[in-house]
């Protein structure tokens, strides 16, 4: 009875009476969902291995590196799936080069996930491990998935939990703890012979140190030559999100694929974001899937941040939680990506039944509301916003056995 | 009036297993089509969202999901 099990496990720890009540009813209705599903149709992942590269590089930022990925199937019922992925750094960004020094360091994570097949229901747990000089993660999550209503329905229940440790280079006495935790329902549903859709909620709730430990606000200062003076950022030591988002694929008559998507997010220090994506894919001949994608992003401010302080210091701060983390304001992005996939084995042997190596290009293109490009001199307060593009490569082998 | 609320949504969806479903398996080709894969290269699309994590105050509800940092 999994899916009673998960639901207690929902229930126990959301935070109130009446979200326990809430929480009661739909966890209710998702136990008569399982029990009452009609049909089998899920199946484990493939078998598959895959090598990544991948590369982000902008604004001062390059980070690049390898990762690879294992599905393997034990039985008709059990797979697992290994991941490594590296994170070389090597950054001079903005932030970096105006109030602290450029560095370079590598970040590798590990996770294993394995899935379990029992009749009707598709569950999953996974770990996930990831190392860095100054920031340790350890996550553990578990998913359900169940098809239903003649395979038309899949609902997709998931719960994770993650342990951070961060440090700070330039202090070996330092160390802060933070936790998160992520609940996400998600119902993908066929709606006709052409069209399919994907609805997806997730809240994120995070606790203790959430600040980067390294990045600093600034406040006017007259009595500096700059004009403005910095002291250490300070965010609140709790966040929580709401994220939804509705997803649709269309099949085109002429073998080809269009897909958007929207999705609505908002949080306790009061960012508000709305994204918009857009895509097609067009397979050509046999052996070529071709894809094309824009995307859009905005968001607000964190209610805390600013680019300017109009006055600070560590006795007499502006007020109690100060942010110029450049993620936390008011801006926009616009994403105008490219890919490729060409199918070298299509019809294979016993051990490798198909292969395929594929490029995306994504060029990502960032403007700033109030975050203010302070490399420029001008008067405090009156420097030209901030702006900048980056390029995202992605270039993997993949092979099903 | 939340408990009656709960009752009538699970008799809707006892009727809704009853159903007959409205795309029939043979009817399914297309959906069955990998491009109609929300999530076709999960390696791919694990690494595009983590980049937009890194770089964006908005998070969650994305096709995929990881651990860990690296955005410092």
């Amino acid at each position: 009875m999994p899916a009673l099990l998960l639901a207690v496990a929902v229930v126990v720890t959301s935070p109130s009476n009446s979200m326990i009540v809430k929480f009661n009813h739909v966890c209710l209705l998702l136990i008569i969902f399982f029990q009452l599903s009609i049909a089998h149709a899920i199946v484990l992942p493939e078998d598959r291995a895959d090598v990544l590269y991948h590369s982000y590089d902008g604004g001062g930022a390059t980070i690049s590196g390898p990762s690879i990925l294992v599905r393997k199937k034990f039985n008709e019922n059990i797979s697992a799936t290994v991941n490594r992925y590296v994170d070389n750094v090597s950054s001079a960004s903005i932030d970096v080069v105006t109030t602290a020094s450029p560095y370079t360091e590598e970040r590798v994570e590990h996770s294993v996930n394995i899935d379990y097949l029992h009749e009707k229901t598709l569950m999953s747990v996974g770990l996930t491990k990831s190392d860095e000089s100054d920031f340790d993660a350890k996550t553990f999550g578990f998913n359900i998935s169940q098809d239903m209503f003649g395979d038309l329905t899949t609902v997709n229940v998931g719960y994770a939990q993650g342990d951070n440790e961060i440090r700070k280079n330039t202090d070996p006495s330092f160390l802060k703890l933070s936790n998160s935790r992520n609940y996400r329902v998600s119902v993908t549903q066929v709606i006709s012979k052409d069209l399919i859709m994907a609805f997806a909620l997730e809240t994120i709730t995070d606790e203790g140190f959430l600040n980067n430990p390294y990045r600093s606000v600034r406040y006017l200062d007259s009595g500096t030559g700059t004009g403005f003076n910095v002291q250490a950022e300070v965010y609140p030591n709790t966040r929580t999100s709401n994220a939804i988002a509705l997803r649709a694929r269309y099949f085109l008559q002429h073998r080809a694929a269009l897909h958007g998507g929207y999705r609505y997010f908002s949080d306790s220090w009061g960012i508000t974001g709305n994204t918009f994506e857009l895509g097609y894919t067009l397979p050509h001949k046999e052996d070529w899937v071709f894809e094309f994608t824009y995307r859009y992003h905005e968001q607000t401010s964190a209610d805390f941040y600013s680019d300017l302080f109009p006055f600070g210091g560590t006795l007499n701060p502006a007020q109690n939680f100060l942010a110029r983390d450049k993620e936390l304001s008011t801006f926009s992005d616009h994403t105008i990506g490219v890919g490729g996939s060409y199918e070298f084995i299509t019809d294979g042997n016993n051990f490798i039944k198909r292969g395929s190596v594929s490029f995306h290009y994504d060029y990502i293109m960032f403007a700033y509301e109030d975050f203010r490009d302070i490399t420029v001199t001008a008067t405090p307060g009156s420097e030209p916003n901030y702006e900048f593009n980056a390029g995202v490569i992605r270039f993997f082998l993949s092979v099903w056995f | 009036m939340g408990f009656k609320i709960t009752v009538i949504l699970s008799l809707l969806a006892l009727q809704a297993c009853s159903m007959t479903p409205w795309v029939k398996p043979y009817e399914r080709a297309h959906l069955a089509d990998p491009i109609m894969n929300f999530n076709r290269d999960p390696i791919s699309s694990n690494y595009i969202h983590h980049v937009y994590d890194a770089r964006e105050g908005a998070r969650g509800a994305g096709i995929a999901t990881g651990g860990g940092c690296g955005c410092n």
